[in-house]
């Protein structure tokens, strides 16, 4: 485009035109930086859709069952995983989707019951310990099932166009899909926890777990079907990324950290600070690493903008982490203290 | 039975005089591999004995240990790049960024406690990790080779093997019995007071955020000097050093050989190694085994090794 444009300006250069059609061509450009951002912008809430699926069954299991699930990725990859198997075997993008959904539920509930079950009530290095065994395992367990060689995951032809979402504004149907669903399974969360006799099961098991066992609710269960929902959680976020990016081993692990910051930054335990905070979280990573490099230039050498931005840019969220801590160490949400 | 001769010493006597005769072994057999790996071993154990510090003494559960490897190493690797070979600018300054990079996260993280503390060490560990891969004069992703070990005129030849394996080792004591000077010193009763108790350590009239903070930065320090020895060991530093899986490991390392001692994470660190290349020739499946092994430790063996001996000695 930058090429065409110049040899059109060098073209009305030889005509007198040339300065109202120089400043179109500031106007352009600038309109194709906005496109640009607002594309960014929308990337950004899709990866924060993600993150918020992911913050939210950690969170929820920290707040109930004070469990640092470090396995919560695993559970993710193999979300992924099944998703690309039961969508090759049904030749269904949506069945192998349901599929998967379901089939995390029961590794997770599974899981919860054969070793997180014995790890509540102990130190949190514990957990540390346990769950990172559970993460090699899991990723071992992977490979030899699968292969050490990535899947992918095709998407149905429907879903692989654009979609003009404002004027001239054109976006994948995909993201747009994740977006929105997500939007829904935050909502239907919000409803079950809120609204429904398990949620306030679950609200109360979090606040005081002995009156609630005493109250004659089988507590053991309820935690089975709260680490079961936050591992479909999981896998839910697993199989939407799934097809954007390649199914692979470790692929829960880097987004898990940044869950994990997301969770710091919106508060422990807090499931509206996990969803502001993931907005917050996927915007700026998202934006920062699109634009600090160009931003940089404008100050510093070509060279040194180069070098310095990807550093930079990957360092955002941890710097915004950093000032959060040192304003307010509990979170912006900190959820009522025990 | 005389009181100093527990299973607990014993074995630490004889896992000390093992090491030492090893490159003999290694010069006679002409085993070089072997010595080689127990280079390896002895520098992640200088790591490990550090986290240990302050996990096992201080209750301050690191996840971002193996971050100060990678910056050692990273001070080591840019100043050889940039044609400054001498080991006498390398080190201090590998040590002084360490340093500085724990007085920061620590005055960040030691603000909160418990699973804030872990998350927040780990998300940092995994910033310079990013970094690490953003700096593409440095190598970005693929690392980066150092074509000369650091140089000490006069002092040590560092490319002499044995002299190498020799001075991690000697550096290794050193640094187990500094945690053991400062465990048993105030400070690090100061230290062991505000895991048990922060809230009435801080009534009695002990400012433990400075006292936690000093010790973090301490750790960070040692565990620095781990980083440049290890850069020097393979000749190469990369991002993969400080993968977050590499501070898991240091933890594992730790735990398994027992926190209860200054000595344990040597303990640790061997068997975990071990157990690992061991595994690694039976299998190519490594982790189907050691994951589940870890989740047992933590479910049955939480005072690792070290707990297990002192437990043979009471009977």
């Amino acid at each position: 485009m930058d090429g065409r444009s110049a040899r059109f300006c060098r073209l009305v250069f030889a005509g007198h035109l040339w300065p109202i059609l120089c400043l179109a061509r500031i106007a352009v450009t600038l309109a194709g930086a906005m496109l640009y951002f607002i594309e960014q912008c929308l990337n950004g809430i899709q990866l924060g859709m993600l993150l918020f699926l992911l913050a939210a069954g950690l969170t929820l299991i920290f707040g109930i069952m004070d469990l640092v699930n470090l396995a919560h990725g695993s559970l993710y990859m193999i979300g992924a995983y099944f998703a690309a198997t039961f969508a090759a075997l049904t030749g269904s993008f949506i069945a192998g989707a349901v599929l998967a959904l379901v089939a995390t539920l029961l590794v997770g509930m599974a899981v919860e019951v054969i070793a997180i079950r014995r790890l509540y009530g102990r130190d949190h290095l514990d957990h540390v310990l346990g769950t990172f065994g559970l993460i090699l395992f899991f990723n071992e367990l992977v490979r030899l099932i699968w292969g050490p060689a990535g899947m992918t995951l095709p998407l149905p032809n429907q879903m692989l166009t654009a979609v003009q979402v404002l004027p001239g504004v054109y976006y994948p149907a995909y993201r747009i899909v994740i977006i929105a669903t997500t939007l829904v399974v935050a909502l239907l969360l919000y409803l079950l926890v809120m609204r429904t006799r398990i949620g306030m099961l679950i609200r109360a098991g979090a606040s005081n777990r002995e009156m609630v066992s005493a109250l004659g609710i089988n507590i053991k269960l309820l935690y089975t079907l709260v680490f079961g929902l936050g591992a479909a959680l999981a896998g839910f976020a697993g199989l939407m990324q799934a097809p954007i990016l390649t199914v692979q081993i470790g692929m829960g692990e880097n987004i898990l950290i940044l869950a994990f910051v997301v969770i710091i930054i919106g508060g422990i335990g807090s499931i509206r600070g996990a969803f502001v905070a993931s907005i917050i979280v996927g915007l700026i990573d998202t934006v920062g690493r699109a634009f600090i490099p160009d931003i940089l230039r404008l100050f510093l050498s070509n060279n040194a903008a180069s070098t310095l931005g990807p550093s930079l840019s990957s360092m955002m969220i941890y710097m915004l982490m950093a000032a959060i801590l040192v304003f307010r160490p509990e979170g912006l949400f900190p959820a009522a203290s025990k | 039975m005389t009181a100093w001769l527990t299973p607990r010493n014993a074995v630490a006597v004889v896992l000390v005089a093992l090491l030492a005769l090893l490159p003999f072994y290694a010069s006679v057999t002409g085993n070089y591999f072997l010595m080689s790996m127990f280079t390896r071993i002895l520098i992640l154990a200088m790591a490990a004995v550090s986290l240990n510090l302050i996990m096992g003494f201080g209750g301050m559960v690191s996840f971002g240990h193996a971050a100060y490897i990678g910056i050692g190493g990273y001070v080591v690797g840019i100043l050889a790049k940039e044609g400054i070979g001498s080991g006498f600018v390398q080190w201090p300054l590998a040590l002084a960024v360490s340093g500085l990079f724990a007085l920061g996260v620590g005055a960040l993280s030691l603000r909160t406690r418990g699973v804030y503390f872990i998350m927040i060490t780990l998300a940092f560990a995994q910033m310079v990790y990013y970094v690490a891969i953003g700096l593409d004069r440095y190598g970005g992703d693929d690392g980066l080779t150092i074509h000369k070990r650091s140089t000490f005129d006069g002092v040590i030849d560092l490319s002499n093997r044995t002299l190498f394996y020799y001075l991690c080792f000697a550096l290794l004591l050193a640094m187990v019995y500094l945690v053991w000077r400062i465990v048993n010193s105030r400070f690090g009763m100061v230290i062991q007071g505000a895991r048990s108790n922060d809230r009435r350590m801080r009534a009695i009239g002990f400012a433990t955020f400075r006292y936690k903070l000093t010790c973090f930065v301490i750790a960070g320090v040692m565990c620095g000097l781990a980083g440049a020895l290890l850069a020097n060991h393979t000749n190469f530093v990369s991002p993969a050093m400080m993968h977050w899986t590499r501070s898991g490991d240091l933890i594992v390392m730790a735990v398994l050989g027992g926190m209860g001692s200054a000595f344990g994470p040597v303990i640790g660190a061997i068997a975990f190694l071990l157990l690992e290349e061991g595994l690694s020739r039976v299998t190519e499946y490594t982790n189907i085994i050691l994951g589940p092994l870890l989740l047992l430790v933590a479910l049955y063996a939480r005072g690792g090794i070290d707990g297990l001996l002192a437990r043979v000695h009471r009977g």
